[in-house]
């Protein structure tokens, strides 16, 4: 097992200099985020099948067979209306579920510290988990887009507007994912927010209807539901309809962003719920 | 140069426990420097503190110069840890760990696999690059944070119960592979149970108790401060009782062995002397316990109450 004093003393040296925190960030970043990357790639059968077959099951039911009995809405067929809702709904749940499951099961295993004891900023730290959920949600969205386009054409109405759209959704779910995996004690907690929280908003959040079919109470609920802006503006991208002013879903996703990230740093600068 | 320094270093956990009551410490550059206790003495909260794993109430911790209030960044990059639970993920292959480790401080992947097949080797893992860590014995878990902690190659280097749970020829393998790093310029800090461990690797000690620093010197000086050693005198005879040896306390667990107790002021030679005139044959001498195992049990004490005898 020894190794001669001499040869380990270069290192010892090299060391010694103060370290250039720019180039340790940069790697740090790229690191957290390959890992992440890998994971999804390695888990594949966790990650990228389940909705795969879910979304394809969605299109089976929903849109060719129960859709083609319900006609048109805001004058497209019903599976080219629900498409983009499926693609976003996918988007959000695995961008949440990436980061909710990996961020907590660092924490369980213990090797979170392997990044708290690093030079690595706290805000570094966030903003690499949260490029892991983005790769994962627009992995998965490529996927389930795959699936649509096997079923439907999809017209494109504003290309710009379903980029953006796509990846404001991500990094917001991705960071309330993380916040989910800081206050989590146990399994259960990071099950319960999408099962209970999650899951209804989704469902509600105007993925399978327009909100105009519901009573005005039930719309004026609706607007309270911040998944609502997301998938009409996404749904906008594509059809260039919404049941929302696309200007107000940009300004309360970009909001929700930059209010979360900031509430990470500060949870992790804190160390709620991984420094003692 | 300072490699690590407390100033009235203090943590009350929320239970109000206070783990640290303002402690002071210094190890110098280059040191292999024991940091000893009981469990809950507040070892492993000051590790924390340093490595940012552990927020402190108050007081001053520098690592190299650099304050963790205000230069935390590059005062965590001159440390490397090898904490006392396995904490590494047990879903990755070992080369991953250490690559991930290495990203994680801003080392190049070149650079990353050169060090990462020098510290397999040295630490006899490279033929468990490609496995899974989960499938590693406990000894190799232990060495391959070991490597862990060294892809970054830092200045000072913390080992928390390094040789937990590992046999014997490993530990005495860890030992030379520790002595080599610390020869070639790394800084150690080391907590560990086996006292033996601390007394043949260690030049300082500070023995910490509830919280507070109740020994602090170089490792010869305080074993100087124990005043008795009890010796065990292994007999060619059997006999059947233990005989006077006025001034000393004598014990015999069987009929062929004695234990007794000398003090700093009496000396081997009147023992000897006085056996033989009682027709006593010994075959062999050992001490009871190390010398350092003596001195913490009598500085901390059976229940963790620190006694004034061994302190001299």
């Amino acid at each position: 097992m020894s190794q001669s004093s001499s040869e380990l003393q270069t290192a010892v040296h090299q060391s010694a200099e103060t370290p250039e925190l720019g180039r340790v960030n940069r790697i740090g970043y790229r690191t957290i985020v390959l890992r992440e990357f890998h994971r999804i790639v390695r888990i594949w059968g966790q990650t990228i099948v389940p909705p795969a077959i879910t979304a394809t099951l969605y299109f089976i039911i929903f849109g060719s067979l129960i859709g083609r009995r319900i006609g048109d809405m805001a004058g497209y067929s019903y599976i080219q209306y629900i498409a983009p809702g499926l693609i976003m709904m996918s988007v959000i749940t695995n961008s949440y579920g990436n980061v909710v499951s990996s961020f907590f099961g660092a924490k369980f295993g213990k090797h979170i510290e392997e990044l708290l004891v690093s030079p690595l900023p706290n805000w570094l730290i966030v903003a690499g988990y949260m490029t892991g959920g983005i790769a994962r949600g627009l992995v998965v969205g490529g996927v389930v887009t795959v699936i649509t386009l096997l079923f439907t054409k999809l017209h494109i109405y504003n290309v710009g507007i379903v980029i953006s759209a796509v990846l404001l959704s991500s990094i917001v779910f991705s960071l309330a994912g993380m916040i989910n995996a800081v206050f989590a004690k146990n399994f259960d907690q990071i099950s319960f927010i999408p099962t209970f929280v999650l899951t209804p908003l989704t469902y509600l959040g105007g993925v399978f209807y327009t909100i105009q079919l519901l009573p005005q109470w039930a719309q004026h609920v609706s607007h309270g539901n911040p998944i609502l802006y997301m998938v009409n503006a996404f749904r906008f991208g594509f059809l260039g309809v919404s049941d929302v002013d696309v200007g107000l879903a940009y300004g309360i996703m970009i909001g929700a962003a930059v209010v979360l990230f900031v509430s990470c740093v500060v949870l992790l600068n804190r160390g709620v719920g991984i420094r003692e | 140069m300072k490699a690590l320094l407390f100033e009235k270093l203090t943590k009350t956990y929320k239970n109000g426990v206070q783990a640290l009551k303002g402690i002071d410490l210094e190890v110098e550059e280059g040191d292999f420097f024991a940091l000893l206790g009981p469990n809950g003495a507040g070892k492993t909260t000051a590790i924390g503190i340093v490595t940012s794993l552990v927020n402190k109430t108050s007081g001053k911790v520098e690592v190299f110069g650099h304050d963790i209030d205000r230069e935390l960044a590059i005062a965590k990059s001159c440390i490397g840890l090898v904490p006392q639970e396995i904490n590494f993920n047990q879903f990755e292959t070992v080369t991953t760990i250490l690559l991930n480790q290495a990203g994680f401080y801003g080392i190049p992947r070149r650079v990353a696999r050169d060090r990462l097949e020098k510290y397999l080797t040295a630490l006899q893992l490279w033929e468990k690059r490609n496995a899974v860590s989960r499938t590693l014995s406990g000894g190799m878990k232990r060495r391959l944070m070991i490597a862990r902690a060294l892809m970054h190659e830092p200045r000072l280097l913390i080992l928390d119960e390094p040789t937990a749970g590992v046999d014997i020829e490993v530990r005495r393998s860890m030992w030379t592979f520790m002595r080599d790093i610390n020869n070639a310029g790394t800084t150690i800090i080391l907590t560990t149970h086996y006292l033996e461990e601390a007394e043949n690797l260690c030049r300082h000690v500070a023995i910490i108790d509830k919280g507070r620093i109740i020994e602090n010197d170089r490792m010869s000086r305080v074993l100087r401060k124990l005043q008795t050693e009890t010796f065990v005198f292994n007999l060619r005879n059997p006999i059947a009782s233990a005989p006077e040896l006025p001034g000393y306390n004598v014990a015999m667990p069987d009929d062929h062995t004695l234990e007794i107790e000398v003090s700093k002021e009496q000396n081997l030679n009147d023992i000897f002397s006085r056996l033989s005139a009682a027709g006593i044959e010994v075959l062999s001498m050992r001490n009871k316990t190390n010398r350092l195992e003596e001195l913490f049990m009598r500085l901390v004490g059976p229940q963790g109450e620190p006694t004034a005898q061994a302190a001299g």
